[in-house]
C-alpha cells in the first residue's frame, strides 16, 4: 500500500494526481470467509481492521448493503468524548479516547482529530451538584473533568445568552477538555483503506437476505450477491439491527428511531468548543469549514426512514436560538437524518448470542461515532477469542434479564424520551 | 408533519400528540406466577419492525385520550387509527 506523506503528495502533484492507488478494492465475494462482518460503517470497518491487526485474522469480508460510510458514520455530528459516570461506559470510552489520539498515525490517514473540549451547560444549583458528582466520577476513572462557574463559561463561549431574562440561565458547566471532534468520513475511509491493505474484502452493494444456521451454529450468510459461508458472523448494523434480528428469530431490547442533524452556512471561527444545552435538547459545534453543526432530539417515534420531519427540527433550532441568539441570522445549509439503534437502558450491547459463532454489536443510541475505535477493538476481541473483553463485559445482552442495567441517564424503556 | 386521525377529534397535526410506543406489548396477567423471562420480554424486548407498526399515541394537547395508530415506519404512512379499547384487525 502506498504510504500517504508529504513526499507522496509532492510526487503525485507532478502527475496531476492521476496516479494515486485506489484506497480500497472492489472484490467479488469469495465462497467462504473465516469472519463476515455485516455493516460497512465505522464500527464494522474498525472491527475488520482490528481483527487483522490485533488478531491476525485476515480472511474477513465486510458486507455492506449500500456504500461504506453512507450510514451513520457519515451522518453523525462527529463528537468524541468520554464524559460518563458509570464505570462500564467511562472505562470503555476512555480506552477509545486513547485510540482516537493515535488514530491518524495508526491509520496513516488524517482523521483531523481536534480535542477542543466539550462543555455541558448547567442551569440550576441541583444540576451543578449533579455535574460535580459526574465530574468526580470521571476523575476517579482517570478522565479529565473541570467544573466551570458562570464566569468561566462566559469566557469560553461569550456569544451564548448570558442575559437575565432567559428561561434557562447558565449557572456553569462541566467540561471535558480532552473531548473534541474528528472528520467522520476520514475515519471510515482510513479504517477501510488499512483493512483492505491487510486482506479484508470490502463488499459494497451487497444486502443480507438471510442466515444459514445449523444445529445452533452459524454457517453462512445469504446475500443479494449469493450465499457466502462463514465460521463467524458479526452484526454491526446500528439502526438495521432489528431487521436482521427478525431473520434470526431474535427479539432484542432495541428500538429503531430517527435522529436529525443540520449545518448552517459557514462563518468565521466563533465557537471554540462543543457545547451541549441538554435542558433545551440542543448541542452545537463549529466545523473546520466554519459551519455550525447542530443536533438535538430524536423525532420521537419508531422510524426507518433516514429522513427527518420538520417539527423536531423546528424545536431543536428554537432552543438553539434561545441559547445562541446569533444563530437566528444564519441560513441553514443542509439537514439530514440517520436511524439509531436505541437500547432500553441507553448503553450498547457487544456480546455473543445464543447462536454459536454469531456476535452482536448494537444499541449505540446517540453515541455511536465516538465509540468507533473502542467498539471495533472490543468487538474484534470478542469475535476472535469467542469471549468478551473486560472492557465490554458490562455490555452484555442478558443484562436486561439479570437487572445489571447501565442506566447512565435513567431514561427507562421509553427510548424516545430525552 | 404527520397528520393523525384521532377517533375522537378528527385529523390533527402530530404536534398535539405524544408517542407511547409499541401497542402490541402485553403486560403479563395480574396475580399469576410469571417467570423472569416473561417479565424481561414484556419490559424490554421490542420487535421494532420496518413496515407496519401498531403503536400508542396520546392526544395530550387535545382530548387527552390514548389511541392506537397503525403506521408504516419507513414511509410514515398512517393506515388506520383506533380507540384505545378497540380491537385491531
Amino acid at each position: 500500500m502506498q504510504k500517504y506523506s508529504v513526499f507522496s503528495l509532492i510526487k503525485n502533484a507532478f502527475s496531476d494526481h492521476q496516479n494515486w492507488e485506489v484506497a480500497w478494492k472492489d472484490p467479488t465475494p469469495k465462497k467462504e470467509y473465516d469472519v463476515i462482518i455485516i455493516g460497512g460503517g465505522g464500527h464494522g470497518l474498525a472491527t475488520a481492521y482490528y481483527l487483522a491487526k490485533e488478531h491476525n485474522i485476515t480472511n474477513v469480508a465486510i458486507i455492506e448493503k449500500g456504500w461504506i460510510g453512507g450510514g451513520n458514520v457519515g451522518r453523525n455530528t462527529t463528537i468524541i468524548r468520554s464524559n460518563y459516570m458509570h464505570d462500564d461506559n467511562a472505562l470503555f470510552s476512555e480506552f477509545g479516547m486513547d485510540l482516537w489520539r493515535k488514530m491518524s498515525q495508526d491509520l496513516n490517514y488524517n482523521v483531523m482529530f481536534s480535542p477542543r473540549g466539550i462543555i455541558n451547560l448547567a442551569h440550576s444549583d441541583a444540576q451543578m451538584n449533579a455535574y460535580s458528582r459526574r465530574g468526580n466520577s470521571m476523575r476517579l476513572n482517570g478522565i479529565d473533568a473541570v467544573l466551570l462557574n458562570r464566569e468561566e463559561v462566559q469566557k469560553k463561549i461569550p456569544m451564548a445568552d448570558f442575559s437575565d431574562n432567559v428561561r434557562f440561565p447558565i449557572f456553569g458547566g462541566l467540561m471535558q477538555p480532552s473531548a473534541g471532534t474528528a472528520r467522520h468520513d476520514a475515519v471510515a475511509w482510513g479504517y477501510a483503506r488499512q483493512a483492505d491493505s491487510m486482506g479484508v474484502d470490502i463488499i459494497q452493494n451487497c444486502e443480507v437476505t438471510g442466515f444459514d444456521v445449523t444445529n445452533g451454529k452459524i454457517v453462512g450468510v445469504r446475500t443479494s450477491r449469493g450465499d457466502i459461508k462463514a465460521k463467524k458472523v458479526g452484526l454491526c448494523v446500528a439502526g438495521s439491527t432489528n431487521i436482521l434480528a427478525e431473520m434470526l428469530n431474535m427479539t432484542l431490547p432495541i428500538e429503531t428511531h430517527l435522529l436529525q442533524a443540520c449545518v448552517s452556512e459557514p462563518v468565521k471561527p466563533l465557537l471554540d468548543h462543543v457545547v451541549t444545552f441538554g435542558a433545551g435538547h440542543f448541542y452545537c459545534s463549529q466545523s473546520d469549514k466554519g459551519e455550525m453543526v447542530m443536533g438535538g432530539d430524536l423525532d420521537g417515534y419508531n422510524s426507518y426512514s433516514q429522513r427527518g420531519n420538520l417539527p423536531t427540527l423546528q424545536h431543536v433550532l428554537t432552543e438553539g436560538i434561545a441559547m445562541f441568539p446569533f444563530l437566528s441570522k444564519l441560513k441553514m445549509l443542509r439537514t439530514w437524518g440517520g436511524i439509531m439503534d436505541m437500547s432500553m437502558d441507553g448503553s450498547p450491547i457487544i456480546d455473543k448470542t445464543h447462536i454459536d459463532g454469531l456476535y452482536l454489536n448494537c444499541g449505540w443510541c446517540y453515541g455511536g461515532f465516538k465509540a468507533t475505535p473502542a467498539s471495533g477493538w472490543t468487538f474484534a476481541h470478542t469475535i476472535a477469542q469467542d469471549r468478551v473483553h473486560e472492557l465490554n463485559s458490562g455490555y452484555s445482552l442478558n443484562r436486561f434479564n439479570t437487572g445489571d442495567l447501565i442506566d447512565e441517564k435513567g431514561l427507562g424503556t421509553k427510548t424516545w424520551i430525552s | 408533519m404527520l397528520y393523525i386521525f384521532c377517533p375522537h377529534c378528527g385529523s390533527r397535526s402530530q404536534n398535539e400528540f405524544a408517542y407511547g410506543g409499541d401497542a402490541t406489548v402485553k403486560r403479563p396477567e395480574l396475580n399469576k406466577e410469571i417467570s423472569d423471562q416473561e417479565w424481561n420480554n414484556f419490559v424490554y424486548l421490542r420487535k421494532s419492525p420496518r413496515g407496519k407498526h401498531l403503536e400508542l399515541w396520546h392526544h395530550i394537547s387535545g382530548c387527552r385520550q390514548w389511541i392506537k395508530v397503525e403506521r408504516d415506519t419507513s414511509t410514515h404512512e398512517i393506515f388506520k387509527t383506533y380507540k384505545a379499547d378497540e380491537l385491531t384487525e
